[in-house]
């Protein structure tokens, strides 16, 4: 046992010898970054230093590191897809990539991942890229710290900055995306979590998920873009303490929700969105602390929805609290903390004492005729508002909380 | 003229109800600025009374003036003076001390905790809705020799711009449903200084609602520079027309 050990041994300590450093840069051997790739082997480590690359498409079919000092910059020169890597293990880090190629035929990208595992992407930034860090095939490669921004104006010109196809258990973590069509595109993309981005000032979506399942995205911040974000045809994917904002404008949704089955929202905040959460055929949702603040709909829950369950979430000064087209209700809501609810509490266990019934008369008006909003905050409808809490003839009956909270929960 | 106005503001500023209405607008707006836990609903309170107490107290006040001022009136026009003067002051005395006891009783609460646009937007449209009603009850009590009658009128005339008129639109609305009424509906707010209002406030209050369909349309129009002269000069035409019909009407008066 002892001799396989000290052969183990032997072998992984001549491996480590065997890895060799690399140099690029103008005063090394080696100009150009190819031309090293070409010279390395697998384990290899190559250093570029500061300058002007022009490499034109930088194939990267080894298992190598490539690592930028102070920022080497790959131009593309508006014809090429900069990277492509096609070799497993492959780490890239601390370039600035620029200028990639535009083309409505492909998915040209500023950085591509071609069917491997284990790949590293990070503190890269990438400006002016078509698609920005393009993952196909790709498993267990994670996309770190990485800048991008893009500056075309209309989505057929733009590509997702980063986009995840057919990939299984990506970490995409601390990523910073502006001017895309939609900053974090998903499809087909599983067991994978989206950690701590910034996702603002996109076209399309901050965040765009497509047929993927079992995905966890935490502490993300999505901000100002076109049409906010979109989660469609999933299951299983979790939301904690993602931070959406000011998401303004028709058809714009803090979160939407379109056929999504068994997940869990928790902990997130929606301030200043045009609509907080709209569902449209949403299943089996679990919502909970997330605090909604100044928006223009809170929640717009269509009856296509099913097993809704939303508890201990915060409303807090928004023109509607919940919205629904219809009075079939199959959802739950219990324990939320309403700011509108007018309701006494005479045993003092901070629970009210009567119901409280999110869906106005009002709302329920603009719903089936939008001009009515003309009419809003007006005299006729806050009167109408109150003979329907007293009497609900066309709200639903059913949709209330029966266990509104006193306090503003934590 | 000058010396006109002066009497008719002092007179009305030494009314026991003026100050009344003034004391019980300042201790409004404090407290609900002070009672509730954010401004924004305060605003909100704020603005129910800009658009029903307001126009209600300046409606009712002006025209119960007028008519108890009647056997002043009948002085005045014994005296070399053109009617068009007396009334214009008359007019004038009453718009600046209502609009006066507006600023002191709201304006100061909400330039205390609320000094932004919305907070400038509120005080404004207060004041313009003030003086609108005081033209529209001048109108109104010209218009009818009985006092009660022209009370009544006054009280009808409130009733119709706070609620009828709403009531109104809103039955339009579903009775003309299958039709773009989004544009439309912006010259309807034109027909009603109380919906004008609201709405100009409602742009800066909640715009996270306004950027919706139609709420956009609105804010395409009224949120832009010619919009906001457009209904600033439709609120202007609320006082002028019936300013000059209430003269008109004053001038050819056997009183």
């Amino acid at each position: 046992m002892k001799r396989v050990w000290l052969i183990l041994f032997l072998l992984s300590a001549g491996m480590v010898t065997h890895a060799k450093t690399w140099y690029v840069g103008n005063h090394q051997f080696y100009k150009t970054i190819s031309a090293a790739v070409q010279a390395a082997a697998n384990g290899d480590t190559i250093f570029v230093e500061a300058g002007l690359y022009h490499e034109k498409n930088l194939v990267l079919n080894k298992k190598i590191v490539l690592k930028g000092i102070g920022l080497p910059v790959l131009d593309g020169e508006n014809k090429y897809e900069i990277i492509s890597v096609k070799a497993n293990g492959v780490i890239v880090d601390g370039f600035t990539i620029m200028h990639s190629g535009v083309s409505s035929m492909e998915d040209i990208a500023g950085i591509k991942i071609y069917d491997c595992r284990e790949v590293v992407i990070e503190n890269n930034k990438l400006d002016d890229t078509f698609f920005g860090i393009y993952s196909q095939h790709g498993t267990n490669c994670t996309i770190r710290n990485n800048q991008l921004k893009a500056y075309k104006e209309e989505e057929q010109q733009s590509g997702n900055g980063i986009h995840c196809w057919k990939s299984d258990s990506m970490r995409i973590i601390g990523n910073t995306i502006t001017g895309h069509r939609d900053g974090i595109y998903f499809e087909f993309v599983t067991n994978s979590i989206i950690w701590r981005n910034t996702s603002f000032k996109n076209i399309r979506y901050g965040l765009h998920f497509m047929f993927s399942q079992n995905d966890t995205y935490v502490t993300n911040i999505f901000r100002d873009n076109g049409a906010g974000v979109s989660v469609m045809y999933s299951h299983s994917v979790k939301m904690f303490n993602n931070y959406f904002e000011e998401n303004w404008g028709d058809g714009a949704y803090g979160l939407l929700l379109k056929e999504i089955t068994d997940s869990y929202i928790g902990g997130n905040h929606f301030d200043k969105n045009t609509t907080g959460i709209h569902m449209e055929g949403a299943n089996r949702i679990q919502m909970e602390r997330n605090t909604f603040e100044s928006n223009g709909w809170a929640m717009q829950i269509q009856a296509s929805c099913m097993d809704i369950v939303v508890t201990r979430n915060n409303f807090i000064g928004n023109t509607f609290d919940v919205a629904t087209n219809s009075s079939l209700v199959l959802n739950t809501f219990n324990n939320n903390y309403w700011d509108k609810y007018e309701g006494y509490d005479l045993d003092n266990d901070k629970i009210g004492d009567v119901p409280y019934r999110p869906v106005s008369l009002y709302s329920m008006i603009v719903e089936k005729n939008p001009p009515a909003m003309m009419l809003f905050r007006s005299f006729i409808t806050s009167l109408m508002d109150k003979t329907e809490k007293v009497l609900p003839g066309i709200t639903p009956e059913n949709l209330k909380d029966e266990h509104p909270m006193m306090k503003r929960l934590n | 003229m000058k010396k006109i106005i002066k009497y008719v503001m002092t007179d009305i500023l030494r009314n026991r109800i003026v100050l009344l209405y003034t004391a019980s607008l300042f201790i409004i707006s404090f407290s609900m600025f002070s009672l509730e836990d954010n401004n924004s609903k305060g605003l909100l309170s704020l603005l129910n009374i800009i658009l029903i107490f307001v126009p209600l107290v300046s409606i009712i006040f002006s025209t119960i003036y007028v008519y108890n001022s009647a056997e002043f009136i009948e002085l005045l026009v014994s005296q070399p003076l053109k009617r068009k003067t007396i009334w214009l002051s008359l007019f004038t005395g009453l718009a600046s001390s209502l609009s006066l006891s507006f600023i002191i009783g709201a304006g100061i609460p909400v330039i205390i905790y609320q000094a932004n646009t919305i907070g400038f937007m509120m005080i404004g449209m207060g004041i313009l809705l003030s003086i609108i009603f005081v033209a529209i009850a001048m109108l109104a009590a010209v218009k009818t020799r009985d006092k009660a009658k022209g009370i009544g009128v006054a009280i009808l005339l409130w009733l119709y711009f706070s609620l009828l008129f709403d009531g109104l639109i809103l039955f339009l609305l579903f009775q003309f449903a299958d039709y773009p009424l989004e544009k439309p509906m912006i010259v309807v707010t034109a027909l009603n200084p109380v919906d004008l209002g609201r709405i100009m406030i409602l742009l800066h209050m909640d715009v996270s609602a306004m950027m919706g369909y139609t709420g956009a349309i609105f804010k395409d129009f009224f949120g832009t520079y010619t919009g906001m002269i457009f209904s600033f000069g439709i609120m202007l035409l609320w006082i002028a027309v019936p300013v000059w019909f209430s003269t008109r009407k004053f001038n050819r008066k056997d009183l």
